[in-house]
């Protein structure tokens, strides 16, 4: 039997990073949980060895404190080896009328959810053998596709997101590093518990098992659950004189 | 909200936290001013108002869905109690293991079916689900976390197995589990001429763990009780696969008049003649064990309305007479039942306290809500199993009378005496009403 997959998630405490790790522990992965609270991780780690993990690791971080990105990266790397599979799952969908005014919670938004995660990206691949196979998904929103007055702060954040995952997946096309953006529409996760919830919204789970499947099939870019790729196929073709007149 | 017969809808205050230590926070609100009581609520397949508790709070537990370790040697799992069957069994088949008990479908979570002390097919050599949990972790609005088992806080534990969620927050199981050879029964189907016919076979059914009744509401008064008898075993070979997630949208709401005597009588003949309805076959656990799984939402077949189910466990002694008499109520009100199921309930004793099932005949039968007239069906079958010593299901009552309950269950006050002051539910204040 070959060694297990090596899985490093950021943000392993979220809801759909553990759907996403539920569906690799099946086939007997092994996993570094990195998040903000031990007990939760913990309790996350002991689920998935049950489910088939091979190994868990649990790691207490503030992956949003852009200074210390470079060296807690290092550390991951230098303790648990190289991973074969990074989940980048950490966000905060932030208050857009808050960040209007309060420029300190409009900097937040953008340094979680984008500043942040670039950063953690190239740390971890600083000084990497390109040849040595390696997949990053990262969790950006269909609210990156186009910025709308409703979430723009959040939306543009993830947005650059997906242009600098963008890049990066053309830099290393042909290599065997794979680079995925997740586009997840709603899901029905605490981080959305104050939207009120309709037919539309997905379970973590099911964006979980998604994400597995997109990165074993090295897609560039998921949406999930899929009908959101018609969705925002139409809306990112709008023109401007209809989009502007929209409320969305 | 509102539960698995969709009759009312109320107003709740609803939480969901992901993490035991969010929800425990959430209980333990020792020495606070009085807030509105509080209800456990797993994936409200109760049908009547057990998981309802009106302008309370809910805390739903769907989130709390984590194995926190699973003993393959051992066939022992622990995990959160918002943990549906349909997950667990995800889990544990491939390793081999399956539910000692299970209830006909498999989105309940551990802890409603502690709470509800469920039962199944195999009951008369399994007994109830409670009496294969060997500890439970509940945490009371004191703010104490305490571990239950038959040995530790024994009365507590036998008051929270069957005891309604009403005895605090269940936060984790731990449940003994079977070993499985492979995921697949062998099944027989045996038509029933009659309700005679009915026990003849259910007695020489000894070498089939598993068995169930349906029953046609539909048949001329000299054949009652006749339907379709089936019982199931392990088979020993098949393979370990489990079934596969549900998938698929639900099922629309049908307009109320869609279910009614006519169609139902078309579904009753149809499903009993249908081809190759009897004899021999192997077939996996999910289509033995949880056909209605498949029609996910099928609640709502029943329409706007809604619909009551009656079910009703009676002794061994009256049972035929009983069950008889029950479906001759029925027959005489021309509602039919779109599925009523007959199944006999052996002497293994669970632990709870509250359990509701007792040595002799379980039948349930489904009404979709017409108004007063099925309400005053509903409570004449309930009076006619109580009077003849039996009792009726908690979790899918909606009309019994405090009377009544009592006469089911004399040991409630034992419950009630347990009950954590800062829970309660619809339910509960409806049957105990001022005597709690």
């Amino acid at each position: 039997m070959s060694a297990p997959c090596r899985i490093l998630i950021l943000g392993a405490g979220s809801a759909i990073a553990q759907g996403y790790a539920r569906a690799r522990a099946v086939r007997g992965a092994s996993f570094v949980l990195v998040g903000l609270n031990a007990t939760r991780l913990a309790a996350i780690a002991d689920d998935l060895r049950a489910c088939g993990a091979q190994g868990t690791e649990v790691v207490t971080a503030d992956l949003a404190d852009l200074a210390g990105i470079e060296t807690r990266a290092a550390d991951l790397r230098a303790s648990f080896g190289e991973p074969d599979e990074v989940l980048i799952a950490y966000g905060e969908l932030g208050d857009q009328a808050e960040s209007e005014c309060d420029l300190d919670a409009a900097r937040r938004a953008i340094d979680v959810n984008f500043t942040s995660v670039a950063l953690w990206v190239l740390a971890l691949l600083k000084n990497r053998p390109p040849q040595v196979p390696l997949s990053i998904a990262a969790i950006g929103s269909v609210a990156g596709d186009r910025g709308r007055a409703s979430n723009f702060v959040y939306g543009s954040a993830k947005g650059g997101l997906d242009r600098f995952l963008e890049g990066l997946a053309q830099k290393h096309a042909g290599t065997p590093v794979h680079v995925l953006t997740v586009k997840p529409g709603f899901v029905d996760s605490p981080m959305t518990d104050g939207l009120a919830k309709g037919p539309l919204f997905a379970s973590p789970e099911a964006v979980g098992a998604a994400i597995a499947r997109a990165v074993e099939k090295r897609r560039r870019v998921v949406y999930v659950p899929w009908f959101w790729w018609g969705i925002m196929t139409i809306i990112r073709h709008l023109p401007w004189v209809v989009f502007r007149r929209l409320r969305i | 909200m509102s539960s698995w017969g969709r009759r009312t809808r109320t107003s709740h205050m609803v939480t969901r936290p992901a993490f035991l230590d969010d929800a425990t926070a959430q209980v333990a609100t020792p020495g606070t001013a009085p807030v509105a009581p509080l209800l456990a609520r797993g994936l409200g397949r109760s049908y009547g108002d057990v998981c309802l508790n009106t302008d309370g709070r809910l805390l739903i537990t769907d989130r709390l869905d984590r194995i926190q370790w699973l003993d393959v040697e051992a066939g022992v799992v622990r995990a959160e109690a918002g943990i549906s069957l349909d997950r667990l069994l995800r889990v544990i088949v491939p390793r081999g293991l399956f539910l000692p008990v299970t209830p006909g479908t498999k989105f309940v979570t551990l802890g409603g079916a502690v709470a509800n002390d469920v039962h199944g097919k195999n009951h008369e050599t399994a007994g109830t689900f409670g009496s294969h949990v060997l500890r439970l972790g509940l945490v009371r609005s004191t703010g104490e976390a305490l571990t239950l088992s038959r040995d530790e806080n024994a009365a507590l534990f036998a008051a929270t197995i069957g005891g309604l969620g009403l005895t605090g927050f269940i936060a984790w199981v731990e449940l003994r589990l079977v070993p499985i050879r492979s995921a697949l029964l062998e099944t027989e189907t045996l038509a029933v001429r009659d309700l005679d016919d009915f026990f003849r076979i259910a007695e020489a059914s000894a070498e089939w763990p598993f068995t169930v009744a349906w029953v046609d509401c539909f048949a001329p008064a000299r054949e009652l009780g006749r339907g379709l008898f089936m019982r199931s075993r392990w088979a020993e070979t098949g393979g370990l696969s489990a079934h596969r997630a549900a998938r698929g949208p639900a099922l629309p709401e049908l307009p109320g008049v869609v279910l009614n005597s006519l169609t139902l009588r078309a579904f009753n003949a149809l499903y009993r003649r249908r081809p190759h309805a009897l004899g021999r076959r192997t077939q996996h656990y999910d289509p033995a064990f949880y056909p209605l799984d498949a029609l996910s939402g099928w609640n709502r077949l029943y329409g706007r309305r809604g619909f009551y189910q009656h079910q009703s466990a009676v002794p061994a002694a009256v049972a035929p007479d009983t069950v008889r008499r029950l479906l001759e109520t029925t027959a005489a009100q021309r509602q039919g039942s779109f599925l009523a199921v007959l199944k006999r309930l052996g002497g293994v004793s669970s632990p709870g306290v509250l359990s509701f099932p007792i040595e002799g005949a379980t039948l349930a039968l489904d009404f979709p809500d017409r108004g007063e007239r099925t309400r005053r069906l509903m409570l004449a079958l309930a009076e006619q199993a109580t009077a003849a010593g039996g009792r009726l299901y908690p979790a899918k009552d909606a009309v019994m009378s405090p009377e009544m309950f009592r006469a089911g269950f004399p040991r409630w006050r034992e419950v009630e005496a347990w009950r954590d002051p800062a829970f309660g539910s619809d339910f509960w204040r409806r049957v105990t009403g001022d005597a709690a």
